[in-house]
């Protein structure tokens, strides 16, 4: 300890002063420049592998340049190197936390080009699993988003529901993720017994876990903090961008495909279609707790009307013949032979087959020129427009709200980069 | 159930069904909007041909008129043809939220005759035109931000073309010894083998090797 203290301003030792400048006194002009921050690509809250350039003024986002493209994996090359059947587990690895809707994309593209129809029971299967995979998509993103904005315990509660789906998942296709379910007139195979009922169970417990949810959130004043008014976009914003899915319908559009261009099932069955009006953080948190809330009745729906049928058409051209006939029937064996190989040859023509993912609009572009491979697949990411606009929302936001902007947007990076 | 070996192919551009909603829109286009090349229902679809040089002023008519109102621009892509002499199309998928209905705007360019951008009509379509010039070459005038952002940093090349190879042209791995990635030509130990998968046996006349058998049976065919 020094025992030197300082009872005025002359008392200073000399040691401590400036040098004498001779009584001229050089003026510095400081300026406080913007500086870049590099938000990714390996950061937690960037959900993935997002790059984002933040040129920030103090703690101020004064523009948001996000760097796409670090898991390229040239999908719809490869596709354009694949036969129809071996290009579908492609979009399971797309939007990894949804894939049967994206299978279902892509199932129902083929058909249209093919002109044929899924059976009734098979179109069933499938909104149940849409709804499904909504749910697990949505548990994944709510309970992410709270963890970027700081709340933990969400996160642990969301993983155990999604375990439960996803051993739904596992019943039905073999696969816990990567199912290959849905194809291309109906589903690989019908559903295992007692599964319907074990989603019966699920479902009437299921609301509970959402309300249990909102009791952590809804309310939740830290929360609401982080999110109320934090990257609001309006109406016209989110049409001009390109929105889609719960983004669009927080900005006040009622706009659900499911209800607007029903395809399989849809039709079928009764939902609403929840709309926020704000558009901000918390209006797309609310409408996608909403959501999760409509998807159970539609399961539910889906329960109770499915009934005992084919679950895929019966031309072995375009699925493979059972098993069981393959031992006997000699026709049914060059049947799996030519499906497995050259598989099926499809019409020329072209389609823009969209279905409503989890995160929105999710379109497949098939080209087909009469060959057994397609000509040109293009795949329309729902996050790829969400995340362009993140410039514009977050725009004179703190670095914290961007944070909350990314996790309500749900990007995932396997459809945006493909 | 229509078995796809039977059917006969049905022609790219489809009969021009004039009905429903669709139908009207498409007659009205192509009766009453100049610079249309063809506008008809293909697969249930709207799908409208134009030129380049009218795309601006059909883009700004689709999204501004009433009749049309299409709010979104959701999707834009190209499709590469390497026969024509115009080998790209360039695919607007458009979207109005208040008429239900989706618009398909096809044009055609190659590799050096710009399309006009649409970004001043909806912001989304920078990336979509990004995209479509990272991926195929096709260039876009008016657009301040055509940066690749699809594949790396410094890449050589459109990968979805045709005449690009699926290996591509490079490969990179992290270097030990130079503790950095580094790139290097593509080193593959088989070389890829592109099967067509069509018709194993229909199509080959003479089997290796049996040359001769196939010429006496030509022989025998031809007496009779």
């Amino acid at each position: 300890m020094s025992d030197v203290t300082l009872r005025s301003d002359t008392d200073i030792p000399d040691s401590l002063l400036p040098e004498d400048t001779d009584g001229e006194v050089k003026r510095h002009v400081v300026e406080i420049d913007s500086h870049a921050l590099n938000f990714g690509p390996q950061h937690p809250s960037a959900h993935g592998v997002l790059r984002l350039v933040l040129e920030m003024e103090g703690e101020v986002v004064a523009r948001a340049i996000p760097h796409v493209g670090l898991l390229h994996r040239g999908t719809e090359k490869l596709i354009e190197y694949k036969t129809y059947p071996k290009a579908l587990p492609y979009f399971d690895r797309l939007d990894y936390v949804s894939p049967m809707c994206e299978e279902q994309a892509f199932a129902l593209a083929v058909e249209k080009l093919l002109n044929i129809e899924a059976p009734e029971r098979a179109k069933w299967i499938r909104v149940m699993f849409a709804e499904i995979t909504r749910i697990l998509n949505h548990i994944l993103n709510l309970t992410s988003f709270g963890l970027d904005c700081g709340a933990l315990t969400p996160a642990l509660w969301g993983y155990e529901e999604r375990e439960k789906l996803i051993e739904f998942y596992e019943a039905a296709s073999g696969a816990r993720f990567h199912a290959n379910y849905v194809r291309p007139g109906g589903v690989a195979r019908d559903l295992p017994a007692g599964l319907e009922e074990r989603i019966a169970d699920w479902a009437r417990t299921f609301p509970k876990w959402i309300d249990d949810l909102e009791s952590l959130l809804t309310s939740n004043r830290i929360w609401k903090q982080r999110t109320v008014g934090i990257g609001v976009f309006t109406t016209e914003q989110a049409l001009a961008w390109g929105f889609s899915g719960p983004c669009l319908r927080a900005s006040g559009v009622p706009w659900d495909l499911r209800r607007s261009q029903p395809y399989d099932n849809y039709d079928k069955v009764e939902f609403n279609v929840p709309v926020g009006r704000q558009g901000d953080c918390y209006d797309r948190y609310l409408i996608r707790v909403a959501e999760m809330r409509e998807s159970v009745r539609i399961i539910n729906q889906c329960l109770e009307q499915i009934r005992p049928g084919p679950v895929k058409v019966r031309d072995h051209k375009i699925t493979p013949p059972p098993r069981r006939e393959m031992k006997r029937s000699m026709e049914a064996l060059i049947h799996h032979f030519k499906l497995f190989t050259e598989g099926y040859h499809v019409p020329p023509g072209a389609t823009y087959t969209v279905t409503e993912t989890p995160k929105g609009e999710f379109g497949v572009y098939l080209v087909a020129d009469g060959s057994n491979r397609p000509y040109r697949c293009k795949i329309r990411p729902t996050g790829f427009s969400h995340l362009q606009a993140i410039d514009e929302m977050s725009r004179r936001h703190m670095l914290a709200d961007a944070v909350a902007i990314i996790g309500s947007l749900d990007l995932v990076f396997g459809e945006i980069d493909r | 159930m229509a078995d796809p070996a039977n059917t006969p192919p049905v022609a790219v551009a489809g009969p021009r069904a004039v009905s429903g909603p669709l139908g009207a829109i498409a007659f009205r286009l192509s009766t009453a909007v100049p610079g249309i090349i063809s506008a008809g229902i293909e697969k249930g679809e709207l799908v409208v041909r134009t030129t380049r040089h009218r795309l601006l002023d059909l883009m700004t008519m689709l999204r501004d008129d009433p009749r049309y109102a299409c709010q979104q621009v959701m999707d834009i892509c190209g499709v590469d043809f390497p026969d024509r002499a115009e080998r790209f199309d360039v695919v607007y998928n458009l979207l109005s939220v208040t008429h239900n209905h989706r618009i398909r705007v096809i044009v055609t360019t190659d590799e050096t005759s710009p399309v006009p951008s649409v970004h001043q009509l909806w912001p989304a379509a920078t990336w979509w035109e990004r995209e479509c010039y990272d991926l195929f070459g096709v260039l876009f005038t008016d657009q301040p931000d055509l940066r690749r952002i699809l594949t790396d940093y410094g890449f050589e090349g459109h990968p979805l073309r045709k005449d690009f190879p699926l290996t591509g042209y490079v490969e990179l791995r992290y270097d030990e010894d130079r503790r950095q990635v580094v790139y290097e030509p593509v080193d593959l130990v088989q070389d890829f083998r592109n099967f067509d998968f069509e018709s194993p046996w229909e199509g080959i006349l003479t089997l290796p090797g049996d040359e001769k058998a196939h010429a006496d049976r030509q022989d025998m065919k031809r007496q009779g």
